[in-house]
């Protein structure tokens, strides 16, 4: 059965030669890289390239790598870490779009007595700046801001932020696991004080993220225990996978050099395709400042899992901001802050794509996608002979 | 990933009854594209005072589609006197069940039903009335008190799967569990038994599913299938072209047609083979 997989913001295919380097730390290099013997301390010399490796793909020390067990560790890790060292400080300052990983504990810490405050975007997804400067404070103890948003693609200003936080004297964390390996993300350019990676969105397993802290950086621990990773996270090494995300950090850094801009060109057929052929579609997300990999299109007067499970028939793997999908009643976050009219909210689907697509494939899901379009308009009660219907919409509107 | 019955996504990949009837006895809509889902059913009286045709458009998810199809089917020959008293949970079951978070699907099929007949019998569009509890949806207290007392709710969050109220800002949460424990409080009504088909449904069902599911498939193979006798949940067929000589028959019929007829129209169906 041929999948056709362009669901990578969500994760993506373990590389095979990622596997192979992998494989031997389930099998005969099995030993603790805490041990006194050789045999363990071979084990410790792994560990230490895959951080070397990890620095390399964002130009950091390799002392300023943590490995952590996913993206929201990290997230929670660095959050965590910056208030616990600034006691004094109560405000905390993020975006609207972010992903749970970083929303959710703002708004955990919201109930605790921080002060919380979430920057708006713009129809475009955009970030609204100015009103971001001006609810900085002598108060704010941390910025979090995402590199990348995970379902639209867009990119934030990052450079110009960490700039800002810099003067100030702002913690600046940002969770770039959606950014890395997709665009250069260098700390030395970008003068971030944490950021967050995680190794299943770069064809790394699942079960292992990174925590990058600049030298310096105030940082108390979150999981309290050993001295692995400097006392900075307890816990034995997840050695196997710790090795897969170095190998995948080396090739990373690879496709960055021309292959993510060959990924771009097959996004923007993709993307040309779907809107030119199927009317009432339009991309959400400001397609100037965005990830080569991802489109985000909403269908408008039907609804994304109908979509999703039409397409799912064919083999075709996406996903969709819509209410149905995510087990909740509310279209994404990320859209309802956007502003995305609900005609369209409940029927965007996200395209992510990667180095393992190609051109046949793109082509295959644009000759498909119109009829399955049809056909749940051809069901909808707001679309009528080929167009939309508005004679229903009138009525009750959910204030959502 | 839900999981979906075979028969919802039967009813969702292939469903029955899309479209509108023109000059309908009966129409009733309910839900809104900002909510999420929406529903629109026509149906037409025969001569006979049974409902002759029901359509449906819908804009929804899966279940909502599904739910939708299935209903049309099922209030099709039924006066509506036979059709006023079809409640939520028998569009789940004839569907096989639903996700406990998509509950609320069966009862927008139900909801539209009821606005259909009250449109026929010339009764005014029905008003919400109440108080508004939930105000991200736009849920009254009566309809939380009717799905707490016809499915037996316990807690919040099945009021929120069944008729989404508390499904948006969480401000109404105390609310719904004030209206909960209010019913609870008091005898909860008992739930109507679901009618049992009739061997007629039966056998249509038995044919449609033949044709639609079962013959495709044997057909690839070089064979195919007749239906022969229905007595007494036995199903009697007759295999032609390569199924008749086919040694594998009996796991054909058991581990295939069998389950497949279970699945769709009857658990308790047995299936015997005629041989000539």
């Amino acid at each position: 059965m041929n999948i056709i997989y362009v669901d990578n913001n969500a994760t993506t295919r373990v590389d095979p030669v990622v596997v192979e380097a992998m494989m031997p730390y389930y099998t005969e290099n099995y030993g603790n890289p805490s041990s006194m013997h050789a045999f363990g301390g071979n084990v410790a010399t792994s560990v230490k390239e895959a951080r070397e490796h990890v620095a390399s793909l964002i130009n950091a020390s390799p002392e300023e790598i943590i490995f952590t067990s996913c993206g929201t560790e990290s997230d929670s890790t660095a959050i965590r870490a910056t208030i616990s060292s600034i006691p004094d400080k109560k405000h905390i300052i993020t975006s609207r779009v972010e992903h749970p990983a970083v929303k959710n504990l703002y708004e955990h810490l919201a109930k605790k007595g921080y002060k919380v405050t979430f920057v708006p975007v713009d129809r475009q997804g955009s970030l609204d700046l100015d009103f971001f400067y001006d609810h900085l404070t002598e108060d704010t103890a941390l910025i979090s801001i995402m590199w990348a948003n995970n379902e639209t693609g867009v990119v934030f200003p990052i450079d110009e932020i960490a700039r800002v936080a810099k003067d100030r004297g702002i913690v600046l964390h940002t969770d770039a696991v959606q950014a890395v390996g997709k665009i250069p993300v260098d700390v030395q350019k970008t003068s971030v004080d944490l950021l967050s990676l995680s190794g299943h969105k770069i064809h790394a397993p699942k079960g292992v993220g990174a925590l990058y802290v600049r030298k310096g950086t105030k940082f108390a621990p979150f999981l309290i225990g050993g001295h692995q990773e400097k006392g900075r996270r307890g816990g034995t090494e997840n050695v196997a996978a710790i090795v897969g995300l170095g190998k995948a950090s080396m090739l990373a850094a690879d496709l960055l050099k021309g292959t993510m801009t060959e990924v771009g060109r097959l996004r923007d057929r993709l993307e040309q395709g779907l809107v030119s052929r199927v009317q009432n579609a339009m991309v959400n997300g400001d397609t100037a400042s965005r990830l080569p990999n991802t489109t985000n299109i909403s269908f408008e007067y039907i609804e994304g899992e109908s979509i999703l499970l039409m397409m799912n028939e064919l083999n075709i793997c996406a996903s969709s901001g819509s209410a149905c999908t995510s087990g909740s009643l509310e279209p994404s976050h990320v859209l309802r802050a956007m502003g995305i009219p609900f005609t369209a909210a409940h029927g965007s689907i996200r395209f992510s794509l990667s180095h393992y697509n190609t051109e046949k494939e793109m082509d295959f899901i644009i000759e498909k996608m119109p009829p399955i379009i049809d056909r749940l308009r051809q069901m909808s009660p707001f679309w009528n002979q080929g167009k939309p219907d508005d004679t229903m919409l009138t009525g009750a509107e959910c204030p959502l | 990933m839900w999981e979906y019955t075979d028969k919802v996504k039967d009813h969702f990949i292939n469903p029955r009854n899309v479209g509108f009837i023109d000059n309908p006895d009966g129409m009733g809509e309910v839900g809104s594209l900002a909510c999420g889902d929406a529903l629109k059913l026509t149906f037409k009286l025969g001569d006979d005072k049974k409902i002759s045709d029901a359509k449906f458009q819908t804009f929804g998810c899966a279940s909502a589609i599904a739910s939708s199809s299935a209903l049309t089917e099922m209030i099709k020959g039924l006066t509506l006197k036979e059709a006023a008293v079809i409640t939520n949970d028998d569009i789940a079951q004839f569907l096989g069940g639903l996700p406990k978070e998509k509950m609320h699907c069966s009862v927008m099929g139900r909801d539209a039903l009821e606005k259909a007949i009250a449109y026929y019998e010339g009764a005014s569009v029905p008003v919400k009335e109440g108080e508004i509890v939930c105000e991200c949806f736009g849920v009254t207290d009566i309809e939380i008190r009717r799905a707490v007392q016809e499915n037996g709710l316990k807690t919040v969050d099945d009021v929120t799967d069944y008729v989404k109220a508390g499904g948006g800002c969480g401000n109404c949460h105390d609310r719904i569990g004030e209206i909960i424990s209010e019913v609870r409080g008091k005898p909860v009504l008992v739930k109507p038994v679901p009618k049992a088909l009739t061997n007629v449904q039966k056998i249509r069902m038995i044919e449609e599913t033949l044709d639609r599911e079962i013959k495709p498939a044997l057909k690839k193979d070089g064979g195919d299938i007749e239906l022969v006798d229905f007595d007494h949940n036995t199903v009697f067929v007759r295999l032609h072209g390569t199924c008749s000589t086919c040694a594998a028959s009996q796991v054909t019929l058991e581990s295939y047609v069998e389950t497949k007829l279970k699945e769709l129209v009857s658990p308790d169906l047995v299936v015997s083979e005629v041989r000539q």
